[in-house]
């Protein structure tokens, strides 16, 4: 235990005294967070919509002006008919069209039930989805308040058409993408650089040549990662939660046990990826190419599994990222327990378990 | 003690040792003497438990490097080629962790590394990448000596290293060696070969000799002459060019020169020099040391 304890401290001393480290480990997470937040935060700001008001009457006003006393929304005009939609998309200036139907307030009032069209520029398909979010839950809030101040059962059914895209249907999440990245990055690529570096310098002669067990030599460079890693995970939900006040809606601590064994999963594959890697160099690019950039392509982080061509498709199932991403989404948006990603959980628990044994058969008691 | 049987080792085409064997005696200073790419590394890895070898055995202390490496691991300290440290620690802490990975502390056995490490301990919080050759060369052995090993094996520890340093090193293997520990350093120098007990030559992963230093330089079958002049690089041509010339090497401001017919006459060759414009000529006989008996050995042999 001592020995395993002064393994991890001078792993440490690596780490805290490497300013490239450091910026990996601690500015590129930070930074990552804030970029994805904030080019999607300004998108959102002021959209210039459109409404075509079929009614006219009280009702479609006072939710008229509900939706545009937010931040979000910027009344670009008022349309006449359905025609000119098709025209005011193609300059491209107006992102969404609000369409009440004729007789919007009796309906709402008489029938409780009445509908509204919803028609967005999905061009930028996560602006589209955004825009679409946001004026739900305004619509939403609208008929609660209606409701309580009625004592009615009252509701608006919006209908929405999606130009340009119709089928999307990911939900651009940055945040379980990017937790996804940077845990790889942080585990499986500095793990695999950092054990590899031994080789190089030679100190991973001295410490074959010692009496210390693979296991312990493996476990006293790789725990530090994981420290570093969970850390990471609480600054990303921190920033997502604090800063872009992303809910998360299913249990934390489900979501720091599901993060946890990821982390491990990474840690895995970067010692897989150090036993087959003779050079810092050689490490490097296999986490890379070999594994940072098919888990964001293929993962469902930048492009929509369900677009993509079989081949594709199928191999997105052998990518860990693609799984955590689903959990994460799961847990932090839908707010579902466990009972609903058991599956994904189980299946990522397996490629653990598969990279650890393979890692494990694979690393040399000796120099070749 | 060391015992090393038939030992061979390739690489893929390359043949790094072929049939290697000896012994270290218990408590014996061995050196094992060859230029770069002779096989010293490989040989020390197979030692020290990595690498395997493709045919022969080797012991340590009787434990079998192969079956039993385990065991070997505890009873070595091992100072690889480079000085392996860790350039971002500093002096005290890569000493520190290297007892640690041995399970003990630098108090437990501070008398065996004292003398060595009182001269870097002035600087025991500098970075090990800031320390000069000669203070890492002395950090390096005393992480390899900290657990208290049987048996040292210190690959090339010399290399890199000021003439100063190294003599002070080796006067230091020298202390250890009083205190029970079996020894085996390789050098590319020969000149190192005289510290010895004994001296193994190796080249392209053949052993030549293994002798005594003083044996070894008794056995020069060859009288030989130091000669100089004013113009070295002319006048090692001009023996060169000699009738009766054998063997010319430089060697410090001189020229050690050996016979064909093992008779040098030196009236005539210094008429000879004369007659090739050379100045302030000497023809001295002089008693072949341990390079001259290396290179000697080290000639490719004739037909």
């Amino acid at each position: 235990m001592k020995r395993f304890l002064s393994f991890v401290k001078k792993e440490f001393h690596h780490i805290f005294r490497d300013t490239r480290s450091l910026i990996i480990i601690f500015g590129i997470p930070i930074a990552e967070i804030l970029i994805f937040g904030f080019a999607i935060n300004t998108d959102l700001k002021d959209a210039r919509i459109a409404i075509l008001d079929y009614s006219k009457d009280a009702t479609t006003q006072r939710l008229t002006n509900k939706i545009l006393s937010s931040d979000y929304f910027i009344l670009d005009r008022y349309l006449e008919s359905e025609n000119e939609i098709e025209e005011i998309f193609k300059q491209g200036e107006i992102k969404e069209v609000i369409i009440f139907e004729q007789n919007f307030g009796k309906k709402f009032e008489k029938e409780g039930k009445a509908t509204i069209q919803l028609i967005l520029d999905a061009s930028e398909p996560n602006t589209a989805n955004m825009l679409n979010g946001y004026t739900h839950s305004i619509i939403n809030d609208f008929v609660q308040k209606e409701n309580n101040l009625n004592q009615h059962n009252i509701s608006i059914i919006p209908t929405v058409r999606m130009y340009y895209n119709p089928d999307l249907k990911s939900v651009f999440m940055f945040v379980p993408g990017t937790m996804a990245i940077i845990l790889l990055l942080i585990s499986a690529l500095m793990t695999s650089i950092t054990i590899t570096r031994e080789k190089e310098l030679g100190t991973m002669e001295i410490l074959l040549g010692s009496p210390l067990k693979p296991m312990q030599i493996i476990l006293g460079k790789v725990t530090p990662y994981l420290i570093l890693s969970l850390g990471n995970v609480a600054t990303i939900l921190g920033l997502a939660y604090f800063v872009f006040g992303l809910p998360i809606e299913g249990s934390l601590i489900l979501l720091i046990a599901e993060s946890t064994l990821f982390i491990l999963l990474s840690l895995s594959l970067g010692i897989l990826i150090s036993t087959v890697s003779k050079t810092m160099q050689q490490a490097m690019l296999i986490s890379m190419i070999g594994l940072m950039m098919p888990s964001m392509l293929l993962s469902g982080f930048i492009f929509p599994v369900e677009n993509m061509p079989d081949i594709l498709y199928y191999i997105s199932f052998i990518m860990p990222p693609r799984w955590f991403i689903d959990i994460v989404k799961a847990i932090m948006i839908k707010g579902s327990g466990f009972d609903l990603i058991w599956k994904e959980t189980f299946i990522l628990i397996g490629m653990t378990m598969f990279f650890i044994a393979l890692s494990v058969k694979k690393f040399k008691i000796r120099l070749e | 003690m060391i015992k090393i049987n038939q030992i061979s080792k390739n690489y893929e085409t390359v043949k790094a040792l072929k049939n290697v064997s000896f012994t270290v005696d218990e408590n014996e200073l061995f050196g094992l003497i060859g230029s770069d790419g002779a096989g010293k590394t490989t040989l020390f890895r197979i030692l020290t438990t990595l690498l395997l070898s493709n045919e022969g055995s080797a012991t340590l202390n009787n434990i079998n490097v192969k079956n039993d490496y385990k065991k070997v691991r505890e009873i070595i300290g091992y100072m690889p080629g480079k000085f392996s440290l860790y350039q971002d620690l500093s002096v005290e802490e890569n000493l520190n962790f290297f007892a640690s990975v041995f399970n003990t502390t630098i108090e437990e056995n501070y008398d065996l590394i004292a003398d060595i490490y009182k001269q870097i301990e002035p600087f025991k919080t500098r970075i090990a990448g800031k320390l000069s050759g000669g203070m890492k060369q002395k950090l390096a052995l005393s992480c390899a000596l900290i657990h208290k090993p049987k048996i040292l094996i210190l690959d090339e520890p010399t290399t890199g290293v000021d003439a100063v340093s190294r003599m002070e090193f080796w006067q230091m293997l020298k202390r250890l060696q009083t205190k029970g520990i079996t020894i085996l350093v390789s050098t590319p120098y020969m000149d190192e070969a005289e510290m010895c007990d004994r001296v193994a030559l190796i080249q392209n992963g053949e052993i030549l000799s293994i002798d005594t230093p003083k044996g070894i330089t008794n056995s020069f079958p060859y009288k030989l002459h130091a000669i100089s002049a004013d113009n070295k690089y002319q006048l090692i041509k001009d023996l060169r060019n000699h009738d009766n010339a054998r063997t010319v090497f430089p060697f410090g401001n001189s020229v050690h020169f050996t016979t064909a017919n093992n008779n040098l006459n030196e009236e005539e060759l210094y008429n000879y020099l004369m007659t090739n414009n050379h100045t302030n000529i000497s023809i001295i006989e002089t008693t072949p040391n341990i390079e001259d008996c290396f290179m000697e050995l080290m000639k490719p042999s004739r037909g």
